[in-house]
């Protein structure tokens, strides 16, 4: 396989992640049940012309993949490649409420044309003029992930330069049914996830985009090494899978200096997150983020986000933490990600 | 006709989302496409299901179109002279 190297991270999401000077040491633990991502001054990337039609997910996902871009120094990527659970849900929901309201009649172009999932990856690509393979997968959260196996495929063969992204935004009515089925926490249920007793998340939204090349360059953050994907795994099945992931890149767990874990305040899961760090993670350097990201589809693209500038720094902010133990530097990071007990995913960086 | 007029100028900044727009930007005799508002093919789809839906207008030839869309002043006269009683 061909090297894979970070080498531009852009990111939109609840927290300052857009501003510079403001570093993840400084960003606050998320107090509501549904935590819209940060405003962004979208008139210094996008065309006023264009922006009047766009989405938040799309607007979200076109500064997030500029900047990773402008990071990396590239124009035109050989691929763009993007995931997303739900794609643009807002005007999903607006044309599918406009079908109801008006009788299936006077149905206006224009949430229908931004409704699909892979609206994002066409803006992007419509806005750098870009005529290279650009896919979108819709896998729900193993979307990123899959966008990642894609390009490291796409690397291994001609690509020399891929743009990939997650892109996930918040919806009035599907939030509200998510909250129906007790998958968004309530107001009142909000606490330190890491002790919540509770079913549901914080629900939010946001878009990570990142530019991989198979050179290393100034602005390298890590190898990203591999990517893998299982729907449902029970505990013993969960090691099994990640020693047999390990093995097939020559490493073992002894390796792993950090783990990045979804802790995600949602009973459901949690338990199997906690149950690891007793046992197959104890001795391991734990961190969890999404209680500072919150939780959507492609949350994934935050916490490699979060990875990528912490390998880079060779720092892990307390904030992070979620044990004690602390090592001098990390060659190895690996991300675990799950959603109450389906939709694994684990992501293998390394320093450089 | 003035009342009209304000109405359509409301209407086409909120169905079209022209942020930044305020009626009071919007004169009467301006072109709507092209280098007036700057409003383009998919705006042109969006004021005809506009007329249809709030005015009960169906616009049968497209062709009529351009000339109905030139203006806040010619669609308030088309409006006024076709709407259903």
């Amino acid at each position: 396989m061909s090297k894979c190297y970070i080498n531009g991270i852009g990111c939109v999401s609840a927290q300052e992640t857009t501003n510079e000077s403001v570093e993840i040491s400084d960003f606050e633990t998320l107090t509501q049940s549904i935590n819209p991502a940060k405003k962004q001054n979208y008139k210094e990337y996008i065309a006023p012309n264009m922006i009047r039609r766009m989405a938040a997910g799309v607007k979200m996902g076109i500064v997030a993949s500029k900047k990773a871009l402008e990071e990396a120094g590239i124009n035109n990527p050989d691929a763009i490649i993007t995931g997303t659970g739900m794609g643009c849900l807002v005007d999903s929901e607006k044309f599918l409420k406009a079908i109801i309201e008006n009788d299936e009649q006077y149905l206006t172009p224009t949430p229908f044309i931004q409704s699909t999932h892979n609206t994002v990856g066409a803006q992007v690509a419509l806005g750098l003029k870009c005529k290279s393979y650009n896919v979108t997968y819709v896998h729900a959260n193993n979307s990123f992930e899959t966008a990642a196996i894609d390009a490291l495929l796409a690397l291994n063969e001609t690509a020399d330069s891929v743009l990939i992204g997650g892109v996930d935004e918040i919806a009035k009515h599907s939030t509200y049914l998510h909250q129906l089925e007790n998958l968004v926490k309530s107001e009142d249920e909000i606490s330190n996830i890491l002790k919540s007793d509770t079913q549901g998340y914080l629900a939010s939204e946001g878009s990570q985009f990142f530019v991989l090349q198979k050179k290393k360059t100034s602005s390298t953050y890590a190898e990203l090494v591999d990517v893998a994907i299982h729907d449902v795994l029970n505990q013993d099945q969960i090691a099994d899978k990640l020693n047999s992931f390990l093995n097939t890149n020559n490493m073992s767990l002894a390796d792993v200096d950090s783990i990045f874990l979804g802790v995600n305040g949602d009973k459901k899961g949690d338990d199997i997150y906690h149950s690891l760090c007793e046992s197959l993670f104890k001795n391991k350097q734990q961190v969890y983020y999404k209680h500072l990201s919150g939780e959507y589809n492609t949350v994934t693209a935050f916490g490699l986000w979060i990875a990528a500038k912490c390998i880079k720094n060779q720092t892990i902010p307390e904030v992070l933490r979620l044990n004690d133990l602390k090592t001098d530097g990390f060659k190895t990071v690996l991300l675990y990600n799950q959603n109450r007990g389906e939709h694994h995913s684990f992501t293998l960086l390394k320093s450089c | 006709m003035e009342k009209l007029k304000a109405e359509l100028k409301e209407r086409i900044i909120e169905n079209l989302n022209l942020e930044d727009i305020e009626v009071s930007d919007i004169n009467d005799n301006d072109p709507l496409f092209g280098e007036g508002l700057g409003l383009d093919s998919i705006d042109a789809l969006e004021l005809i299901v506009m007329l249809d839906k709030d005015y009960g207008i169906k616009i049968a030839d497209p062709k009529e179109g351009k000339a109905i869309f030139e203006s806040i002043n010619t669609m308030a006269t088309y409006i006024s002279e076709n709407k259903p009683a």
